[in-house]
């Protein structure tokens, strides 16, 4: 616990110090950077520590604050969720030093690096705290820290709109965790954790409760429909923040979820129905809107609403499996669902970082004006590849072997007896159908991005990104493989996690851990023989050829003789018949100015994507409410006096309630 | 162990023959004589001995797309049971791994074709990948009907516990797994109705058209990886359709091989006598497929 301590002290510390050597840009990303990879290496160690069957470890001081004490514990389930926050955290850091070196003289850094520091900090208290105030309070910081970041480019119109429609969307989901304590706290003297004695509660508290949980968490998370401000804050963020707030931030609402459910105790049947719902609806329609999308970072982001998805259908078959009492099909679920987490820390950063560096080269996020970057840019071209196929669920990759359990767990439950069986069968099509679309969308943004010829002057441009920045994405692709050819020992230390995220036994999970994870074994070995065969064969085609006169030639094309860069298929014509096929959810808005006369000049075709529940139920709601509060306009004059005239009266009438 | 292995080299080198006689099958019907059966052999020995034309515009992705393609096949052949008998390599679940490595296979020629910055070749990878975003949900709703019915977890298991007795009592489930499994047959293997591997028009093509630019080795690797995903997909189908076990190695295998053919011929036939669907049309026969396996499902649910 010390180190911990002393950890989240070296984070505010480093934080400050960069904002004090805000005028020297170097020193201020030096301090700023360093300052995350120590602390978080050093937190790295207790977290390692307790997941390996270490003791869980325990610190708490009283406070003066009415309900509230800093009461922080590290058990295996806040270790688990530690791991990425920490390894994310530390390369974050690394390839933002290098990222933001752009903006040196330009705005000052220190601001950016306090924020960051924050930001990691925050998350940190988040999975630690045991008591409602420290939690609430620590959240609140990870999303101002996250809001600054955010707008950190404000002079533009794009940022600044982002960073409100984030702050919004971040205190509604707020508002409803504040309601979820109060319920929580009734009759207690004190908001700890280990206080909460709730299963003797009536089952319509306890679904009052569960539903202010999936609301107020799954804001943070990015449940649809309250995923509108991923994929505006995303885009707008620097890419090491966005890699970081998609990476672990949006995780700390799934761990939320997980942590105050297990103080639930038994759970209703319709709570593994209904993150199966929301798993489903997240997952496809992400992926879909993700396949709509130009911006690779918005599309990105989209990609994170996709995979929340599978981390809540993960999920909902172990809650499923928990209400059936089918522990094997529990564990699976939650093995999945849970293993998903880290899983996509590692692709979903590597591949924000990948973008970043896109982005940071030529100029623009536009994925129709890239293309033939890989050979312009050969490391971040195959780590972006690896990422692109991990997140697309492909073995050998990790994205693999978390989806497997999930798989796996539902055709298990499928054909166990009891009504658990429609819902995982909805699993096992919906898993597919995301697959299939995850993978054409990552087709479609490596295939356009890096592949072919350059489209645009901006893509001729690009470079490769200095080492400050291709280290941390080998890492992660590195992290990729490293987990996809290691599952049986990745899942090995889920083992201390999955008591207290289920609440069985350890012996029960021990019963059944080995059955779950035991095809493991054949897939990382049939892995290793498709890695070995592949180069095999790649020998083989190589002494075949050796010798032999290869040609060099243009693209045959059916003997199309002078192909032109914009004649390549683009990211949006590649996705057409997808959006089209699914044109009922995207509604995706066409302009077309077509040729017309016969010498016809110039022709113009745009399509847009805007997000139908952005559209259809948040303008309109947010719309009214603001016309219903704009008739209370009278009562604010902007004067200070009459300001403070409101406070007095507030404080006079709390006073006479409270002497009542 | 051994006998999975000889059954595993009897595919690896069998594959190749069902083709020929798919394509002997088309020139009956239309009247020709047609090429040899062997004639995917002697194009595969041609182009082994060529050398290779390689575009400017790709890099390693071009030649890396038939490499891990058919290394991904390879390794998804493995867990294919051999009519009653065992695949090498089976376990819980590896009907999961199996058909993801067919999607990894389909990730790297679709990338490939990118690769080549064609425009053609980029609407052949556009296409495959819608046709693959329907089929796939198909074929899992499939063999998880194939789960639910025989109560295994994996292929080999699956299709050894099958008998005409399941038949006799699941008839209609098996008869809808079987037709929805043969759908997504057809469109794997872009097979009429949903792609014709014979057209020159490019237009309209969608497996054909994304290898255009590859030649020489790659291209035998693409025309050898294609008649193996023929030969595995062909036998999740045959092995349901004909359930008979007679009890040793030898007969069983001669058994499966001679169903093997007679699907190559259906196959054949079903190229003959139907016209390709409108493309607009196939994404309808696909959810077909997706109908035939929910339904399959809830009559096993019932």
């Amino acid at each position: 616990m010390n180190l911990i301590l002393l950890s989240l002290g070296l984070l505010c510390l480093s934080g400050f110090a960069a904002l004090v050597t805000s005028a020297s840009p170097r020193w201020t990303s030096r301090l700023g950077s360093w300052g995350v990879i120590l602390s978080c290496v050093i937190g790295l160690v207790p977290a390692v520590k307790v997941l390996g069957d270490g003791p869980a470890q325990f610190f708490k001081i009283p406070w003066g604050i009415p309900l509230g004490s800093f009461d922080i514990a590290l058990d295996a389930l806040s270790a688990f969720f530690l791991l990425p926050v920490f390894v994310l955290s530390a390369l974050a850091a690394l390839y933002g030093q290098t990222y933001m070196a752009a903006w040196a003289g330009k705005k000052p850094l220190g601001p950016v690096w306090l924020f960051f520091n924050l930001l990691v900090a925050s998350m940190v208290v988040v999975t630690l705290s045991r008591n409602g105030i420290l939690f609430l309070m620590a959240w609140e910081i990870m999303t101002l820290a996250s809001f600054f970041l955010v707008t950190f480019e404000d002079e533009r119109a794009g940022s600044r709109r982002a960073g409100w429609i984030y702050l919004v969307a971040a205190h509604i989901g707020t508002a409803f965790l504040l309601a979820l304590f109060v319920m929580l706290s009734h009759g207690n003297p004190s908001l700890d954790f280990d206080r909460f004695n709730l299963p003797a509660m009536p089952e319509y508290v306890k679904g009052i409760l569960l539903i202010l949980a999936v609301i107020g968490f799954g804001t943070k998370a990015g449940f649809i429909p309250l995923h509108v401000w991923l994929p505006e804050a995303h885009p707008a963020a620097p890419s090491h923040v966005s890699s970081l707030m998609s990476g672990v931030m949006i995780k700390m609402g799934i761990y939320g979820l997980v942590r105050m459910v297990s103080y639930l105790g038994v759970l209703p049947v319709w709570w593994g129905w209904l993150l199966i719902g929301i798993g489903l609806s997240s997952g496809i329609l992400g992926v879909l809107f993700a396949l709509a999308q130009h911006d690779l970072k918005r599309l990105l982001a989209y990609h994170s609403v996709e995979n929340i998805g599978i981390i809540a259908l993960g999920l909902g078959v172990g809650y499923l499996g928990l209400a059936y009492q089918l522990p094997l099909v529990a564990v699976l679920g939650f093995a999945g669902g849970l293993l998903h987490v880290i899983n996509h820390a590692l692709f979903k950063g590597l591949l924000f970082f990948g973008a970043g560096a896109v982005a940071h080269v030529t100029g623009t996020r536009e994925i129709d004006s890239l293309g033939g970057c890989l050979k312009r840019m050969p490391w971040t071209g195959v780590t972006f590849l690896i990422g692109a196929a991990a997140i697309a669920g492909l073995p050998p990759l990790n994205g693999f072997v978390s989806e497997f359990l999930i798989y796996f767990g539902a055709f298990r439950g499928a054909s166990s007896d009891g009504s658990q069986a429609l819902a995982m069968l909805a699993v096992i099509g919906g898993l597919a159908l995301i697959g299939g679309l995850a993978s054409a969308c990552f087709a479609k943004a490596f295939g356009i991005i890096f592949l072919g010829e350059p489209r645009t002057d901006h893509a001729r441009a690009a470079h490769e990104v200095p080492y400050g920045m291709r280290i941390p994405m080998a890492l992660l692709a590195a992290g990729c493989v490293g987990v996809g050819l290691g599952a049986p020992l990745a899942v090995k230390i889920l083992i201390q996690v999955l008591p207290v995220a289920t609440g069985l036994s350890l012996p029960v999970i021990r019963g059944v851990f080995p059955e779950a994870v035991h095809p493991l074994n054949f897939i990382v070995l049939l892995s290793a023989v498709l890695i070995a065969l592949a180069f095999f064969i790649f020998l083989l085609r190589h002494a075949m050829l050796t010798g032999r006169h290869v040609q060099k030639a243009g693209t045959w094309d059916c003997g199309y003789a002078k192909p032109g860069a914009r004649m390549q298929y683009t990211a949006s014509s590649f996705a057409d018949p997808l959006t089209g096929f699914f044109g009922f959810f995207l509604r995706t808005r066409r302009h077309l100015d077509a040729p017309s006369g016969f010498f016809p000049k110039e022709a113009a075709f745009e399509t847009k994507t805007p997000d139908i529940f952005m559209e259809n139920l948040h303008r309109p709601a947010v719309e009214k409410i603001y016309a219903g509060l704009s008739k209370l306009r009278w009562f604010q004059h902007g004067r200070l006096q009459l300001y403070i005239l409101y406070i007095v009266i507030t404080l006079l009438a709390l006073l006479v309630w409270k002497m009542r | 162990m051994i006998a999975a292995w000889l059954n595993f080299l009897i595919v690896l080198f069998a594959a190749p023959f069902l083709l020929g006689i798919v394509n002997r099958t088309k020139a009956f019907f239309a009247g020709r004589r047609g090429p040899p059966l062997l004639q995917l052999y002697y194009d595969l020995a041609k182009l082994l001995r060529k050398s290779a034309v390689i575009s400017r515009t790709t890099g390693f992705i071009f030649w890396l797309g038939p490499v891990a393609g058919l290394a991904a096949v390879f390794c998804a052949a493995m867990m294919v049971p051999f009519g009653n008998a065992r695949a090498l390599v089976a376990f819980n679940g590896d009907l999961i791994l199996f058909a993801y490595l067919l999607g990894l296979m389909r990730f790297f020629t679709v990338i490939a074709a990118l690769d080549t910055g064609s425009a053609f070749e980029g609407m052949g990878a556009s296409r495959e990948v819608q046709f693959a975003v329907l089929a796939e949900p198909a074929l899992f709703l499939g063999l998880a009907a194939l789960t639910l019915q025989t109560g295994h977890f994996s292929l080999s298991d699956i299709y050894a516990s099958l008998t005409w007795e399941t038949w006799g009592k699941a008839g209609p489930t098996l008869a809808l797994i079987a037709a929805a499994l043969l759908i997504v047959f057809l469109a794997e293997n872009c097979r009429v109705p949903v792609d014709d591997p014979k057209t020159h028009l490019e237009l309209t093509m969608i497996h054909e058209v994304m290898v255009l630019d590859h030649s020489g080795p790659d291209f035998a690797a693409i025309l050898y990886s294609a008649a193996l995903k023929f030969w595995i997909l062909g036998m999740l189908i045959v092995r349901l359709a004909v359930p008979v076990t007679l009890g040793h190695p030898l007969p069983d295998g001669i058994l499966f091989l001679s169903s093997m053919v007679v699907l190559a011929v259906l196959i054949g036939i079903i190229e003959s006598v139907m016209a390709r669907l409108r493309l607009t049309k196939v994404p309808q026969l696909l959810i077909v497929a997706i109908a035939f396996s929910i339904l399959a499902l809830i009559l096993e649910m019932r």
